[in-house]
Protein backbone atom coordinates (compact mmCIF):
# COMPACT_ATOMS: atom_id res chain seq x y z
CA UNK A 1 0.00 0.00 0.00
CA UNK A 2 2.83 2.72 1.28
CA UNK A 3 5.30 1.27 -1.89
CA UNK A 4 2.16 2.35 -4.35
CA UNK A 5 1.52 5.66 -2.50
CA UNK A 6 4.96 6.86 -2.69
CA UNK A 7 5.40 5.68 -6.40
CA UNK A 8 2.22 7.73 -7.36
CA UNK A 9 3.92 10.71 -5.32
CA UNK A 10 7.14 10.58 -6.52
CA UNK A 11 6.43 9.47 -10.38
CA UNK A 12 2.97 11.53 -11.01
CA UNK A 13 2.94 15.15 -11.54
CA UNK A 14 1.55 17.31 -8.22
CA UNK A 15 -1.38 17.05 -6.74
CA UNK A 16 -3.88 18.97 -8.64
CA UNK A 17 -3.19 17.18 -11.75
CA UNK A 18 -3.19 14.18 -10.17
CA UNK A 19 -2.99 10.75 -12.68
CA UNK A 20 -6.21 8.27 -12.39
CA UNK A 21 -3.85 5.35 -13.34
CA UNK A 22 -4.32 2.63 -11.11
CA UNK A 23 -0.65 0.05 -11.54
CA UNK A 24 -1.01 -3.58 -11.74
CA UNK A 25 -2.40 -4.82 -8.22
CA UNK A 26 1.29 -6.38 -7.30
CA UNK A 27 0.45 -7.26 -3.77
CA UNK A 28 -1.88 -9.75 -4.97
CA UNK A 29 0.63 -11.08 -7.62
CA UNK A 30 2.64 -11.35 -4.31
CA UNK A 31 0.29 -13.43 -2.11
CA UNK A 32 -0.47 -15.68 -5.21
CA UNK A 33 3.66 -16.52 -5.24
CA UNK A 34 3.33 -17.22 -1.87
CA UNK A 35 0.81 -19.66 -1.22
CA UNK A 36 0.46 -21.09 -4.91
CA UNK A 37 4.19 -21.48 -6.14
CA UNK A 38 3.20 -23.40 -8.77
CA UNK A 39 0.69 -21.71 -10.81
CA UNK A 40 0.97 -18.55 -12.37
CA UNK A 41 -1.02 -15.68 -11.04
CA UNK A 42 -3.98 -14.90 -13.36
CA UNK A 43 -4.20 -11.78 -15.05
CA UNK A 44 -6.29 -8.82 -13.95
CA UNK A 45 -7.93 -6.40 -16.30
CA UNK A 46 -5.83 -3.93 -15.00
CA UNK A 47 -3.40 -5.68 -17.96
CA UNK A 48 -5.79 -5.09 -20.53
CA UNK A 49 -7.18 -2.04 -19.89
CA UNK A 50 -6.59 1.25 -23.06
CA UNK A 51 -4.60 4.11 -20.61
CA UNK A 52 -5.99 7.25 -20.09
CA UNK A 53 -4.59 10.24 -19.91
CA UNK A 54 -4.54 12.21 -16.89
CA UNK A 55 -6.21 15.17 -15.47
CA UNK A 56 -4.85 17.95 -17.58
CA UNK A 57 -4.69 21.37 -15.54
CA UNK A 58 -6.42 23.83 -18.50
CA UNK A 59 -9.75 22.79 -19.78
CA UNK A 60 -9.61 20.82 -22.81
CA UNK A 61 -11.24 22.14 -25.94
CA UNK A 62 -12.86 18.72 -26.68
CA UNK A 63 -14.69 16.33 -24.85
CA UNK A 64 -13.42 12.51 -25.60
CA UNK A 65 -16.78 10.24 -25.36
CA UNK A 66 -17.05 6.44 -24.90
CA UNK A 67 -20.27 5.23 -25.91
CA UNK A 68 -20.60 1.34 -25.59
CA UNK A 69 -23.47 -1.30 -25.79
CA UNK A 70 -22.99 -4.94 -24.72
CA UNK A 71 -22.75 -5.71 -28.54
CA UNK A 72 -21.11 -2.88 -29.88
CA UNK A 73 -18.79 0.18 -29.13
CA UNK A 74 -20.90 2.55 -31.04
CA UNK A 75 -18.53 5.45 -30.48
CA UNK A 76 -14.77 5.08 -28.85
CA UNK A 77 -13.02 8.03 -28.22
CA UNK A 78 -14.71 10.26 -30.36
CA UNK A 79 -13.67 13.51 -29.93
CA UNK A 80 -16.72 16.02 -29.74
CA UNK A 81 -18.37 19.16 -28.29
CA UNK A 82 -21.49 18.56 -25.97
CA UNK A 83 -23.25 15.46 -25.23
CA UNK A 84 -26.20 15.41 -23.90
CA UNK A 85 -27.56 12.29 -21.49
CA UNK A 86 -31.05 11.59 -20.07
CA UNK A 87 -30.48 11.43 -16.64
CA UNK A 88 -32.80 10.04 -13.82
CA UNK A 89 -32.54 13.96 -12.74
CA UNK A 90 -33.26 15.23 -16.43
CA UNK A 91 -31.36 15.74 -19.29
CA UNK A 92 -27.92 16.72 -18.47
CA UNK A 93 -25.57 18.62 -20.66
CA UNK A 94 -21.67 17.58 -20.23
CA UNK A 95 -19.43 19.86 -21.59
CA UNK A 96 -15.55 19.55 -21.68
CA UNK A 97 -14.33 20.40 -18.10
CA UNK A 98 -17.40 19.40 -16.64
CA UNK A 99 -17.00 17.98 -12.78
CA UNK A 100 -16.54 14.59 -12.45
CA UNK A 101 -19.80 12.69 -11.91
CA UNK A 102 -21.79 9.36 -11.74
CA UNK A 103 -24.73 9.20 -13.26
CA UNK A 104 -27.74 6.91 -13.64
CA UNK A 105 -29.55 6.89 -17.11
CA UNK A 106 -33.37 6.77 -17.45
CA UNK A 107 -34.84 5.85 -20.74
CA UNK A 108 -34.39 8.94 -23.31
CA UNK A 109 -32.85 10.55 -26.30
CA UNK A 110 -29.00 11.12 -26.04
CA UNK A 111 -27.52 13.47 -28.21
CA UNK A 112 -24.41 14.03 -29.87
CA UNK A 113 -22.92 17.28 -31.12
CA UNK A 114 -20.09 17.43 -33.05
CA UNK A 115 -19.51 20.93 -34.97
CA UNK A 116 -22.79 21.76 -36.46
CA UNK A 117 -23.80 17.97 -36.55
CA UNK A 118 -25.90 15.79 -34.08
CA UNK A 119 -26.82 12.80 -33.54
CA UNK A 120 -29.58 11.46 -31.69
CA UNK A 121 -30.42 7.76 -30.08
CA UNK A 122 -32.94 6.63 -27.81
CA UNK A 123 -30.85 4.84 -24.84
CA UNK A 124 -32.89 2.53 -22.82
CA UNK A 125 -30.97 2.63 -19.67
CA UNK A 126 -27.80 2.79 -18.38
CA UNK A 127 -24.57 5.09 -16.55
CA UNK A 128 -23.06 7.56 -17.66
CA UNK A 129 -19.21 8.55 -15.76
CA UNK A 130 -17.61 11.81 -16.34
CA UNK A 131 -13.99 11.94 -15.77
CA UNK A 132 -12.08 14.96 -14.48
CA UNK A 133 -10.31 15.05 -17.52
CA UNK A 134 -13.02 15.56 -19.78
CA UNK A 135 -13.41 11.70 -20.54
CA UNK A 136 -17.35 10.44 -20.95
CA UNK A 137 -17.73 7.27 -20.85
CA UNK A 138 -21.52 6.39 -21.26
CA UNK A 139 -22.64 3.03 -21.13
CA UNK A 140 -25.84 1.84 -22.20
CA UNK A 141 -27.66 -1.62 -22.67
CA UNK A 142 -29.64 -0.78 -25.81
CA UNK A 143 -29.45 2.49 -28.01
CA UNK A 144 -31.08 2.65 -31.40
CA UNK A 145 -30.87 5.86 -33.57
CA UNK A 146 -33.81 7.69 -33.49
CA UNK A 147 -34.92 7.36 -37.34
CA UNK A 148 -35.97 3.82 -36.67
CA UNK A 149 -38.50 3.76 -34.52
CA UNK A 150 -41.79 3.29 -35.54
CA UNK A 151 -44.68 5.95 -34.19
CA UNK A 152 -47.39 3.54 -34.45
CA UNK A 153 -45.87 0.76 -32.63
CA UNK A 154 -44.52 3.31 -30.52
CA UNK A 155 -48.81 3.79 -29.73
CA UNK A 156 -49.74 0.54 -29.75
CA UNK A 157 -47.37 -0.35 -26.85
CA UNK A 158 -48.19 2.40 -24.97
CA UNK A 159 -51.89 1.54 -24.98
CA UNK A 160 -51.06 -1.76 -24.06
CA UNK A 161 -48.58 -1.02 -21.10
CA UNK A 162 -51.46 0.93 -19.99
CA UNK A 163 -53.72 -1.25 -20.41
CA UNK A 164 -51.67 -4.28 -18.25
CA UNK A 165 -51.29 -1.52 -15.54
CA UNK A 166 -55.15 -1.06 -14.85
CA UNK A 167 -55.17 -4.69 -14.73
CA UNK A 168 -52.21 -6.19 -13.02
CA UNK A 169 -52.81 -7.35 -9.21
CA UNK A 170 -49.06 -8.20 -7.88
CA UNK A 171 -46.76 -5.59 -7.00
CA UNK A 172 -44.09 -7.03 -10.34
CA UNK A 173 -46.74 -6.92 -12.30
CA UNK A 174 -47.54 -3.32 -11.50
CA UNK A 175 -43.84 -2.47 -11.54
CA UNK A 176 -43.06 -4.24 -15.23
CA UNK A 177 -46.35 -2.30 -16.38
CA UNK A 178 -45.00 1.11 -15.10
CA UNK A 179 -41.49 0.27 -16.90
CA UNK A 180 -43.32 -0.49 -20.20
CA UNK A 181 -45.26 2.37 -19.92
CA UNK A 182 -42.36 4.64 -18.62
CA UNK A 183 -40.37 3.62 -21.74
CA UNK A 184 -43.18 3.90 -24.19
CA UNK A 185 -43.79 7.43 -22.92
CA UNK A 186 -40.21 8.63 -23.50
CA UNK A 187 -40.24 6.65 -26.94
CA UNK A 188 -43.07 9.01 -27.68
CA UNK A 189 -41.85 12.10 -27.20
CA UNK A 190 -38.48 11.30 -28.28
CA UNK A 191 -40.24 11.21 -31.56
CA UNK A 192 -42.58 14.07 -31.22
CA UNK A 193 -39.94 16.55 -29.27
CA UNK B 1 -6.11 -60.42 -53.40
CA UNK B 2 -6.44 -64.46 -53.58
CA UNK B 3 -2.96 -64.58 -52.30
CA UNK B 4 -3.93 -62.27 -48.76
CA UNK B 5 -7.32 -64.44 -48.34
CA UNK B 6 -4.64 -67.36 -48.40
CA UNK B 7 -2.32 -66.10 -45.92
CA UNK B 8 -4.95 -65.19 -43.97
CA UNK B 9 -6.59 -68.96 -43.62
CA UNK B 10 -3.06 -69.92 -43.08
CA UNK B 11 -2.38 -67.61 -40.18
CA UNK B 12 -5.41 -68.56 -38.05
CA UNK B 13 -4.08 -71.25 -35.92
CA UNK B 14 -0.92 -69.51 -35.48
CA UNK B 15 -2.43 -66.87 -33.97
CA UNK B 16 -1.46 -66.74 -30.33
CA UNK B 17 -2.70 -64.30 -27.96
CA UNK B 18 1.13 -63.33 -28.23
CA UNK B 19 0.66 -62.09 -31.13
CA UNK B 20 -2.14 -59.53 -30.69
CA UNK B 21 -0.65 -57.98 -27.56
CA UNK B 22 2.31 -57.32 -29.75
CA UNK B 23 0.09 -55.26 -32.12
CA UNK B 24 -0.88 -53.44 -29.54
CA UNK B 25 1.70 -52.60 -27.40
CA UNK B 26 4.32 -51.98 -30.54
CA UNK B 27 3.76 -51.44 -34.12
CA UNK B 28 6.67 -49.26 -34.55
CA UNK B 29 8.56 -52.52 -34.08
CA UNK B 30 7.17 -55.42 -35.25
CA UNK B 31 8.25 -58.62 -33.82
CA UNK B 32 11.10 -59.81 -35.69
CA UNK B 33 11.18 -63.02 -34.18
CA UNK B 34 9.89 -64.43 -37.31
CA UNK B 35 11.75 -68.03 -37.66
CA UNK B 36 11.07 -69.31 -34.42
CA UNK B 37 10.78 -73.38 -33.37
CA UNK B 38 7.00 -73.65 -33.46
CA UNK B 39 6.29 -71.16 -36.92
CA UNK B 40 6.52 -67.85 -37.89
CA UNK B 41 4.62 -65.65 -35.21
CA UNK B 42 3.34 -62.43 -37.75
CA UNK B 43 0.99 -59.92 -36.36
CA UNK B 44 -2.23 -60.91 -38.43
CA UNK B 45 -2.45 -58.21 -41.49
CA UNK B 46 -6.15 -58.38 -40.74
CA UNK B 47 -5.59 -56.62 -37.10
CA UNK B 48 -3.21 -54.49 -38.68
CA UNK B 49 -6.07 -53.80 -41.03
CA UNK B 50 -8.78 -52.84 -38.89
CA UNK B 51 -6.52 -50.42 -36.78
CA UNK B 52 -5.63 -48.44 -39.86
CA UNK B 53 -9.24 -48.38 -40.76
CA UNK B 54 -10.28 -47.26 -37.35
CA UNK B 55 -7.68 -44.76 -36.76
CA UNK B 56 -8.48 -43.49 -40.31
CA UNK B 57 -12.09 -42.90 -38.61
CA UNK B 58 -11.15 -41.17 -36.03
CA UNK B 59 -8.96 -38.86 -38.13
CA UNK B 60 -11.96 -37.39 -40.38
CA UNK B 61 -13.81 -37.58 -37.28
CA UNK B 62 -11.36 -34.76 -35.20
CA UNK B 63 -10.63 -32.91 -38.29
CA UNK B 64 -14.70 -32.26 -39.13
CA UNK B 65 -14.26 -31.42 -35.43
CA UNK B 66 -12.05 -29.05 -35.88
CA UNK B 67 -13.74 -27.03 -38.79
CA UNK B 68 -16.84 -26.53 -36.45
CA UNK B 69 -14.89 -25.37 -33.78
CA UNK B 70 -13.24 -22.88 -36.31
CA UNK B 71 -16.80 -21.86 -37.76
CA UNK B 72 -18.17 -21.22 -34.59
CA UNK B 73 -14.96 -19.62 -33.37
CA UNK B 74 -15.62 -17.37 -36.21
CA UNK B 75 -19.05 -16.46 -34.97
CA UNK B 76 -18.67 -15.67 -31.53
CA UNK B 77 -15.23 -14.07 -32.15
CA UNK B 78 -16.91 -10.81 -33.20
CA UNK B 79 -18.82 -10.63 -30.45
CA UNK B 80 -16.65 -10.94 -28.02
CA UNK B 81 -14.50 -8.23 -29.63
CA UNK B 82 -17.52 -5.65 -29.95
CA UNK B 83 -18.14 -6.57 -26.18
CA UNK B 84 -14.52 -6.08 -24.69
CA UNK B 85 -15.35 -1.76 -24.63
CA UNK B 86 -17.98 -2.87 -22.11
CA UNK B 87 -15.73 -3.41 -18.70
CA UNK B 88 -13.01 -0.90 -19.55
CA UNK B 89 -15.51 2.15 -18.43
CA UNK B 90 -15.77 0.12 -15.18
CA UNK B 91 -12.26 -0.24 -14.70
CA UNK B 92 -11.32 2.71 -15.05
CA UNK B 93 -13.73 4.37 -12.63
CA UNK B 94 -13.29 2.01 -9.70
CA UNK B 95 -9.75 0.13 -10.40
CA UNK B 96 -9.72 -3.27 -9.76
CA UNK B 97 -8.73 -4.33 -6.57
CA UNK B 98 -8.38 -8.48 -6.01
CA UNK B 99 -6.66 -8.02 -3.52
CA UNK B 100 -8.88 -6.30 -1.36
CA UNK B 101 -9.17 -7.73 2.37
CA UNK B 102 -13.59 -8.90 2.37
CA UNK B 103 -14.74 -11.87 4.87
CA UNK B 104 -16.70 -12.95 2.31
CA UNK B 105 -16.24 -13.52 -1.73
CA UNK B 106 -17.67 -15.84 -4.13
CA UNK B 107 -15.77 -17.12 -6.93
CA UNK B 108 -17.69 -17.03 -9.95
CA UNK B 109 -16.17 -20.12 -12.39
CA UNK B 110 -16.55 -20.28 -15.77
CA UNK B 111 -16.16 -23.51 -17.67
CA UNK B 112 -17.51 -25.27 -20.81
CA UNK B 113 -20.29 -27.90 -20.77
CA UNK B 114 -18.39 -30.14 -23.84
CA UNK B 115 -15.19 -31.41 -23.12
CA UNK B 116 -12.27 -31.80 -26.22
CA UNK B 117 -11.40 -28.47 -25.53
CA UNK B 118 -7.75 -29.24 -23.92
CA UNK B 119 -6.80 -28.06 -20.66
CA UNK B 120 -8.96 -24.75 -20.35
CA UNK B 121 -11.24 -26.16 -17.98
CA UNK B 122 -8.86 -27.56 -15.66
CA UNK B 123 -6.90 -24.55 -15.51
CA UNK B 124 -10.11 -22.26 -14.52
CA UNK B 125 -10.42 -24.87 -11.75
CA UNK B 126 -6.74 -24.79 -10.45
CA UNK B 127 -6.80 -20.86 -10.48
CA UNK B 128 -10.24 -20.74 -8.39
CA UNK B 129 -8.79 -23.42 -5.87
CA UNK B 130 -5.88 -20.95 -5.67
CA UNK B 131 -8.04 -17.80 -5.12
CA UNK B 132 -10.02 -20.17 -2.54
CA UNK B 133 -6.82 -21.03 -1.06
CA UNK B 134 -5.85 -17.15 -0.94
CA UNK B 135 -8.75 -15.92 0.21
CA UNK B 136 -9.48 -18.52 3.18
CA UNK B 137 -8.84 -17.82 7.07
CA UNK B 138 -9.98 -16.81 9.92
CA UNK B 139 -13.32 -15.07 9.83
CA UNK B 140 -12.87 -14.94 5.67
CA UNK B 141 -14.61 -17.60 3.99
CA UNK B 142 -14.88 -18.57 -0.28
CA UNK B 143 -17.98 -19.77 -2.06
CA UNK B 144 -18.30 -20.91 -5.32
CA UNK B 145 -20.59 -20.45 -8.24
CA UNK B 146 -20.18 -23.26 -10.95
CA UNK B 147 -21.00 -22.31 -14.67
CA UNK B 148 -20.33 -25.41 -16.93
CA UNK B 149 -20.27 -28.71 -16.62
CA UNK B 150 -16.64 -29.60 -16.62
CA UNK B 151 -15.59 -27.37 -13.66
CA UNK B 152 -18.59 -28.55 -11.66
CA UNK B 153 -17.40 -32.21 -12.42
CA UNK B 154 -14.05 -31.19 -10.83
CA UNK B 155 -14.84 -28.57 -8.01
CA UNK B 156 -17.77 -31.03 -6.91
CA UNK B 157 -15.13 -33.75 -6.02
CA UNK B 158 -13.38 -31.84 -3.14
CA UNK B 159 -15.16 -28.85 -2.59
CA UNK B 160 -19.14 -30.10 -2.14
CA UNK B 161 -19.67 -27.70 0.66
CA UNK B 162 -18.55 -24.70 -0.48
CA UNK B 163 -20.34 -24.50 -3.67
CA UNK B 164 -23.64 -22.12 -3.49
CA UNK B 165 -25.21 -22.38 -7.55
CA UNK B 166 -24.24 -24.12 -10.37
CA UNK B 167 -25.22 -23.31 -13.57
CA UNK B 168 -24.96 -25.24 -17.03
CA UNK B 169 -26.58 -24.98 -20.72
CA UNK B 170 -25.11 -21.98 -21.02
CA UNK B 171 -24.73 -22.08 -24.40
CA UNK B 172 -27.86 -23.74 -25.63
CA UNK B 173 -28.90 -20.84 -27.23
CA UNK B 174 -26.41 -18.33 -28.23
CA UNK B 175 -25.21 -15.78 -25.75
CA UNK B 176 -26.59 -12.51 -25.71
CA UNK B 177 -26.81 -10.02 -22.83
CA UNK B 178 -30.42 -10.80 -21.71
CA UNK B 179 -29.87 -14.32 -20.74
CA UNK B 180 -26.47 -13.11 -19.24
CA UNK B 181 -28.61 -10.31 -17.69
CA UNK B 182 -30.89 -12.81 -15.88
CA UNK B 183 -28.24 -14.81 -14.73
CA UNK B 184 -26.49 -12.18 -12.94
CA UNK B 185 -29.58 -11.28 -11.07
CA UNK B 186 -29.92 -14.69 -9.99
CA UNK B 187 -26.42 -14.84 -8.74
CA UNK B 188 -27.03 -11.61 -7.25
CA UNK B 189 -30.42 -12.29 -5.08
CA UNK B 190 -29.47 -15.64 -4.01
CA UNK B 191 -25.76 -15.24 -2.65
CA UNK B 192 -24.66 -12.82 -0.11
CA UNK B 193 -21.06 -11.54 -0.93
CA UNK B 194 -18.39 -9.19 -0.39
CA UNK B 195 -16.51 -9.40 -3.17
CA UNK B 196 -17.14 -11.42 -6.76
CA UNK B 197 -13.85 -12.98 -8.16
CA UNK B 198 -14.75 -13.73 -11.94
CA UNK B 199 -12.03 -16.59 -13.36
CA UNK B 200 -12.41 -17.31 -16.81
CA UNK B 201 -10.09 -17.62 -19.49
CA UNK B 202 -9.39 -14.59 -21.78
CA UNK B 203 -8.92 -15.04 -25.27
CA UNK B 204 -5.97 -13.64 -27.02
CA UNK B 205 -5.57 -15.49 -30.66
CA UNK B 206 -6.29 -18.63 -31.41
CA UNK B 207 -3.80 -20.39 -29.70
CA UNK B 208 -3.44 -17.88 -26.31
CA UNK B 209 -6.01 -17.74 -23.75
CA UNK B 210 -4.95 -16.29 -20.64
CA UNK B 211 -6.87 -17.32 -16.97
CA UNK B 212 -7.86 -13.84 -16.17
CA UNK B 213 -9.61 -13.00 -12.53
CA UNK B 214 -11.88 -10.03 -12.80
CA UNK B 215 -13.06 -8.55 -9.32
CA UNK B 216 -16.31 -7.00 -8.48
CA UNK B 217 -16.52 -5.34 -4.92
CA UNK B 218 -20.11 -4.91 -3.26
CA UNK B 219 -21.45 -1.24 -2.69
CA UNK B 220 -20.62 -1.94 0.86
CA UNK B 221 -16.78 -2.37 0.39
CA UNK B 222 -16.62 0.43 -2.75
CA UNK B 223 -17.87 2.83 0.31
CA UNK B 224 -15.10 1.41 2.54
CA UNK B 225 -12.07 1.50 0.31
CA UNK B 226 -13.08 5.08 -1.18
CA UNK B 227 -13.25 6.73 2.51
CA UNK B 228 -9.84 4.70 3.69
CA UNK B 229 -8.10 6.05 0.59
CA UNK B 230 -5.97 4.50 -1.08
CA UNK B 231 -6.91 3.24 -4.92
CA UNK B 232 -10.33 4.21 -4.82
CA UNK B 233 -9.88 7.29 -2.53
CA UNK B 234 -10.72 9.49 -6.22
CA UNK B 235 -14.44 7.85 -6.04
CA UNK B 236 -15.23 10.65 -3.48
CA UNK B 237 -14.48 13.45 -5.69
CA UNK B 238 -17.42 12.20 -7.99
CA UNK B 239 -20.56 13.26 -7.52
CA UNK B 240 -23.46 11.47 -7.74
CA UNK B 241 -26.07 12.47 -9.81
CA UNK B 242 -29.63 11.34 -8.66
CA UNK B 243 -31.57 8.90 -6.69
CA UNK B 244 -32.13 9.56 -2.79
CA UNK B 245 -28.80 8.34 -1.41
CA UNK B 246 -25.39 7.66 -3.13
CA UNK B 247 -25.79 4.46 -1.69
CA UNK B 248 -28.97 3.63 -4.19
CA UNK B 249 -27.12 4.66 -7.21
CA UNK B 250 -23.77 2.56 -5.87
CA UNK B 251 -25.46 -0.50 -5.54
CA UNK B 252 -26.86 0.00 -9.30
CA UNK B 253 -23.62 0.25 -10.53
CA UNK B 254 -21.98 -2.46 -8.77
CA UNK B 255 -25.26 -4.76 -10.27
CA UNK B 256 -24.69 -3.40 -13.59
CA UNK B 257 -21.11 -3.80 -13.49
CA UNK B 258 -21.87 -7.07 -12.50
CA UNK B 259 -23.46 -8.35 -15.31
CA UNK B 260 -21.44 -6.26 -17.76
CA UNK B 261 -18.16 -7.79 -16.50
CA UNK B 262 -19.96 -10.98 -16.58
CA UNK B 263 -21.11 -10.72 -20.10
CA UNK B 264 -17.91 -9.87 -21.32
CA UNK B 265 -16.55 -13.15 -19.88
CA UNK B 266 -18.72 -15.59 -20.82
CA UNK B 267 -18.10 -14.58 -24.32
CA UNK B 268 -14.40 -14.54 -24.18
CA UNK B 269 -14.52 -18.05 -22.11
CA UNK B 270 -16.72 -19.11 -24.95
CA UNK B 271 -14.03 -18.14 -27.53
CA UNK B 272 -11.25 -19.82 -25.81
CA UNK B 273 -13.43 -22.79 -26.05
CA UNK B 274 -13.48 -22.70 -29.51
CA UNK B 275 -10.15 -22.15 -29.89
CA UNK B 276 -8.75 -24.75 -27.54
CA UNK B 277 -10.95 -27.12 -28.74
CA UNK B 278 -9.43 -26.26 -32.77
CA UNK B 279 -5.91 -26.72 -31.34
CA UNK B 280 -6.80 -29.96 -29.58
CA UNK B 281 -8.65 -31.77 -32.69
CA UNK B 282 -5.93 -30.51 -34.91
CA UNK B 283 -3.05 -32.19 -33.55
CA UNK B 284 -5.40 -34.52 -32.94
CA UNK B 285 -5.85 -35.62 -36.17
CA UNK B 286 -1.48 -35.32 -36.96
CA UNK B 287 -1.04 -37.83 -34.46
CA UNK B 288 -3.67 -40.14 -35.78
CA UNK B 289 -1.82 -39.33 -39.18
CA UNK B 290 1.19 -40.13 -37.72
CA UNK B 291 -0.28 -43.78 -36.08
CA UNK B 292 -1.68 -44.40 -39.78
CA UNK B 293 1.85 -43.78 -41.06
CA UNK B 294 3.50 -46.16 -38.74
CA UNK B 295 0.47 -48.84 -39.27
CA UNK B 296 0.85 -48.72 -42.90
CA UNK B 297 4.60 -49.87 -42.33
CA UNK B 298 3.78 -52.58 -40.28
CA UNK B 299 1.38 -53.61 -42.71
CA UNK B 300 3.53 -53.57 -45.98
CA UNK B 301 6.30 -55.04 -44.05
CA UNK B 302 4.37 -57.84 -42.74
CA UNK B 303 2.41 -59.00 -45.97
CA UNK B 304 6.16 -58.48 -47.77
CA UNK B 305 7.29 -61.48 -45.13
CA UNK B 306 4.41 -63.76 -45.60
CA UNK B 307 4.79 -63.56 -49.31
CA UNK B 308 8.48 -63.88 -49.26
CA UNK B 309 7.79 -67.10 -46.82
CA UNK B 310 5.61 -68.84 -49.08
CA UNK B 311 7.64 -67.85 -52.07
CA UNK B 312 10.54 -69.95 -49.67
CA UNK B 313 8.38 -72.60 -49.01
CA UNK B 314 7.20 -73.60 -52.53
CA UNK B 315 10.58 -72.95 -54.09
CA UNK B 316 12.60 -75.03 -51.29
CA UNK B 317 9.95 -77.69 -51.91
CA UNK B 318 10.09 -77.85 -55.34
CA UNK B 319 14.01 -77.76 -54.97
CA UNK B 320 13.87 -81.37 -52.39
CA UNK B 321 11.77 -82.73 -55.00
CA UNK B 322 14.42 -82.07 -57.62
CA UNK B 323 17.11 -82.61 -56.13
Amino acid sequence: MLRQASRLLAGGPILATRARSFSTDTTFTEAWTKVIPNIDPPKTPLSFIHPRPPTPSSIPSKLTVNFVLPYASELATKEVDMVIVPATTGQMGVLPGHVATIAELKPGVLSVHEGNEVTKYFVSSGFVFIHANSFADIIAVEAVPLDQLDANHVQKGLADFTSKLSSATTDLEKAEAQIGIDVHSALNSALTG
Amino acid sequence: MAALRREGRRFAPLISPRSITAVRSSPIAPTHEDEGPIGVRYISTQVVRNRMKSVKNIQKITKAMKMVAASKLRAVQSKTENSRGLWQPFTALLGDLPSVDVKKSVVVTISSDKGLCGGINSTSVKISKGIHKLNSGPEKETKYVVLGEKAKAQLIRDSKKDIELIITELQKNALNYTQVSVLADEILKNVEFDALRIVFNKFHSVVSFVPTVSTVLSPEIVEREAESGGKLGDLDNYEVEGGETKGEILQNLAEFQFSCVMFNAVLENACSEQGARMSAMDSSSRNAGDMLDRLTLTYNRTRQASITTELIEIISGASALEG
